[in-house]
């Protein structure tokens, strides 16, 4: 049993692994900019595209057309209809994959190294030349109004709507990124061609490439992709003004249990504290059964199955959001115990035991992420859309470690906010 | 070595170079737990598992949900272990765990760094048979599932709809009473209870670890013998008998409503063969069937329903074959704004109907053997989902061997056994169809 009890100590001791990732640059010929890591051990690639920009940039007029504009790239491109594109990407065993978000459009690619050439070629269809012939338009909104129907009653969208709405009114973020069931019903096909020029251009493009593929490859595969893109699209939208005042606001709905979103103003990925607030939520409603929410709301309480916050800082403003669900009877007391946790993170912070649990959570989790040539693709896209250095991910752990004790309290002491923190709560609580 | 039916397949594989299966290997410890192996040394992470053949069909009538609650209740402690304190020294180790239950199986996980593998196996091998509960763990805990069971269920109605589906279509059977349990039975599920199936149910005879990533085969093996070699198996384990169906006779009908419905649809599932060990045949037409049906744009429904009329806004089509007894197979239309249920459903069985005639494309065909073939590639990227695929194959009364012959007797299905599969399957007296809908009152008020 010695044994044992020894390799405890040692394991707790031990110093956090790293990922072993070699990221290289890569400019192609034509001038774009992509990170990739060769791993030639399965014969395929994933490749991650981003735009910067993505829902953010619909006109006033006309939200949903980003989203909607997506959602048609692959139902119609070149000389193919949407049919015979899918039979094509299926004879290839492509799969493509094409989202839009507040802040970016993406599309996940992945292919073959035997059929890297003619799967290229498909995707490049699909975003230089797609055609949106007027009858995909139409299947395809009709899709799109469906699902919007079905969040006006569900509670979770409901909630989601509403918060939004209180914290950013008129700016893009205040709205849902695929519109109204009237904003949608009103897009034409111009706006869908609009919504294209606007947000697949070469000024806004990030690349991320793993897998079964060389440099010079790439190069060439990019140049080929994405060379016939426009230089420059839409200019992005302003900052987005946070409207929160707090309190709770509830949004009557007859289901048996409500549904609550919180937030309050959040923190800037760029900032130098951003690191000493990201471990503080761990440890207040980041680290899964391991929070203080979660153990005072669900573990000790029962109240709920799940309840969460998370660190929201988007390109335009920055949010600190959080969930939680209870029957309409409990609702009430999971929300106290959430602001009473609020406030005593805010007033006594957390202790070295909790910082050093949280620390060991984050620096041994982080290499876990990276398990797969599509995971490696996707975080290293979002590594440049934030503008961390290519080294980063050899040094993200040091910065978790470097964070102290007097950082994460005094950050908790000037960021959270219980006065400020907002609830938007669906369904029929009772003693709100 | 891959022969092509068609032009429309126009790219070949040029050769497998290493098959997904090649990434694994198995043992068998004395006491009976099995161990699956699945290599990738491509990053230092292990992802550690513990599958028990007991699920939510091998509940007693009466405690409906208990094999979900005790999982819940696995996180609470043992004789040396505080409540909590498993999942915390996970944590404490960069890890992150987790655990889920399913009709025919209970599946508990630690993802970690690989060199943390024997503190998972010291802390899963002590809780398979150390379980220390009290009163005030159960109370609480309780009251959690009921949560979960608001969340997943009572708050959205086309769970509430399966539920019905479910029940109506098995009139003997477990898979007909929801995994999570019904309600009124969960609010009074006790200690004992728990305990009940726990000291049934988990033993090393009836477990199978499957650990997956940056590990040899030799190092895992032993390692289980240290930590769950020692175990001792339950001798009064049994054979894992349960209710069967008897003939169907009568196809059933069901209108589902609920205020909150904002798209209505039709779904209709019919009482299926499952994945059987050593005659997989069958249920490998009725995979390939179920792609060609309704696995997306190119599929029949779509073809027939969404671009050659636009009756519906999705159709869908699909097939559980790994299961340890009788599954389903699932049709879904939802239609579009201004057709009927009545119309969706009538299209829906024109469509089936003439899939029946017209036969099965070999264009179609051999696009989804295509794609069969490079998901071998794919599968090597993703242990979890390969750690996965031998979990619950294991669970379900298959073997390795049928694992591993199951992409090769999927390339062998042809049209004949396609439609075969087909004509026994589409058998209106074993299926059940539903419609989900808002309640006709409320959309006349609204309209």
């Amino acid at each position: 049993m010695m044994r044992i009890i020894l390799s405890f100590v040692l394991l707790l001791a031990a110093l956090p692994l790293r990922a072993g990732v070699d990221v290289r640059e890569v400019t192609t010929p034509g001038g774009i900019n992509a990170w990739l890591v060769e791993e030639p051990s399965i014969p395929f690639v994933a490749l991650e595209l981003r735009f910067k920009g993505g829902a953010s940039l619909d006109a006033p007029d006309k939200r949903g057309a980003t989203n909607l504009m997506m959602a048609l790239l692959e139902e119609g491109a070149g000389d193919l209809d949407a049919r015979a594109f899918a039979r094509a990407a299926e004879s290839l065993a492509a799969s493509f994959s094409y989202r839009a978000s507040d802040d970016a459009v993406s599309i996940s690619a992945r292919f073959l190294t035997e059929n890297r050439d003619a799967a290229v070629d498909l995707l490049r269809l699909s975003l230089v030349e797609p055609t949106f012939p007027d009858k995909a338009v139409e299947r395809v909104r009709g899709q799109v109004l469906s699902g919007l129907r079905g969040d006006e009653k569900d509670p979770n969208a409901i909630a989601g709507r509403a918060f939004k709405a209180m914290a950013f009114g008129d700016h893009p973020y205040g709205s849902p990124l695929d519109g109204t069931v009237e904003s949608v019903a009103a897009l034409t096909r111009e706006d869908i061609i609009t919504a294209h020029s606007a947000a697949l251009a070469k000024d806004r493009i990030y690349v991320s490439a793993v897998g079964d593929i060389t440099e010079e490859e790439l190069g060439a595969l990019l140049d080929r992709l994405l060379g016939d893109l426009p230089d420059t699209g839409a200019p992005m939208p302003g900052p987005a003004e946070l409207g929160l005042k707090g309190g709770v606001e509830i949004v009557e709905f007859d289901t048996p249990q409500s549904v609550a979103h919180f937030g309050q103003a959040g923190i800037e990925r760029d900032d130098d504290d951003f690191f000493a607030a990201y471990v503080m939520n761990v440890i207040l409603g980041g680290g899964g059964f391991e929070s203080r929410l979660m153990e005072e709301v669900r573990e000790k309480r029962g109240l709920t199955y799940g309840v969460y916050s998370y660190l929201v800082p988007k390109d335009h403003a920055a949010l600190y959001l959080g969930s939680v669900a209870s029957a309409n009877d409990r609702i009430a007391e999971a929300i106290s115990v959430i602001r009473a946790e609020w406030e005593r993170m805010a007033d006594e912070g957390v202790t070295q035991d909790e910082l050093d649990k949280a620390k060991a959570l984050l620096t041994g989790a982080y290499p876990l992420r990276f398990d797969g040539n599509g995971a490696i693709a996707r975080i290293m896209v979002g590594m440049q859309m934030d503008d961390l250095p290519i080294d980063y991910i050899a040094t993200r752990n040091d910065k978790v470690n470097a964070v102290t004790l007097e950082d994460v309290n005094r950050v908790a002491r000037e960021l959270l906010d219980p006065e400020g923190l907002q609830f938007v709560v669906v369904g029929k609580p009772e003693g709100l | 070595m891959m022969r092509f039916l068609a032009g429309a397949a126009a790219f070949a594989l040029a050769a497998l170079p290493l098959r997904a299966e090649d990434m694994v290997t198995d043992f068998r410890l004395e006491n009976g737990m099995q161990v699956v192996v699945v290599e990738d040394h491509r990053a230092p992470v292990v992802m550690h598992m513990v599958w028990y053949r007991a699920g939510a069909a091998d509940e007693t009538p009466g405690v409906s949900g208990v094999a979900h609650f005790l999982e819940h209740l696995l996180f609470k402690g043992t004789e040396t272990m505080e409540p909590g304190e498993f999942s915390a020294t996970v944590a404490a180790n960069g890890g992150r765990d987790n655990a889920f239950t399913s009709y025919d199986y209970t599946a508990y996980y630690q993802r970690v760094a690989a060199d943390r593998l024997e503190l998972m196996m010291k802390m899963e091998s002590d809780r398979m048979v150390n379980l220390q509960l009290d009163e005030e763990d159960i109370l609480t805990e309780r009251e959690v599932i009921i949560e979960e069971r608001n969340q997943r269920t009572e708050n959205n109605p086309a769970s509430l709809m399966r539920e019905q589906l479910d029940a109506a279509q098995y009139l003997n059977h477990r898979y007909g009473v929801p995994i999570i349990g019904w309600r009124h039975e969960m609010e009074n599920l006790s200690l004992d209870d728990a305990l009940a199936y726990y000291r049934q149910f988990y033993a090393p005879n009836n477990a199978i670890l499957v650990v997956a990533g940056d590990v040899e085969p030799d190092a895992v093996l032993d390692l289980a013998k240290t930590y769950y070699g020692v175990l001792p198996p339950n001798p009064a384990l049994g054979a894992r008998a349960r209710p069967e169906e008897p003939p169907q006779t009568a196809a059933r009908r069901m209108v589902f409503e609920d205020p909150r419905v904002a798209q209505p649809y039709v779904r209709r599932s019919y009482l299926a063969p499952e994945r059987d060990s050593g005659d997989q045949k069958t249920a490998a037409a009725l995979t390939i069937l179920a792609e060609i049906l309704g696995g997306g744009t190119t599929s029949y429904f779509a073809e027939k329903l969404q671009f050659d009329t636009q009756l519906a806004v999705y159709t869908g089509a699909w097939y559980g074959g790994t299961s340890l007894d009788d599954t389903t197979f699932d049709l879904v239309v939802v239609p579009s704004e201004g057709v009927s249920l009545e119309e969706a459903e009538a299209a829906m069985d024109g469509a089936l109907a003439d899939f029946m005639k017209a036969g099965v494309d070999k264009d179609q065909l051999s696009r989804i053997k295509m794609q069969l073939r490079a998901s071998q590639i794919y599968a090597r990227d993703d242990v979890e989902s390969l750690a996965n695929r031998y979990g619950r194959a294991l669970t379900s009364g298959l073997t390795i061997a049928d694992v591993q012959a199951w992409p090769d007797v999927l390339q062998a299905v042809t049209e004949e056994d396609i439609l075969a599969a087909a004509d026994m399957v589409f058998e209106r007296k074993n299926s059940v169809t539903g419609w989900l809908r808002a309640p006709v009152s409320a959309e006349e008020v609204t309209q």
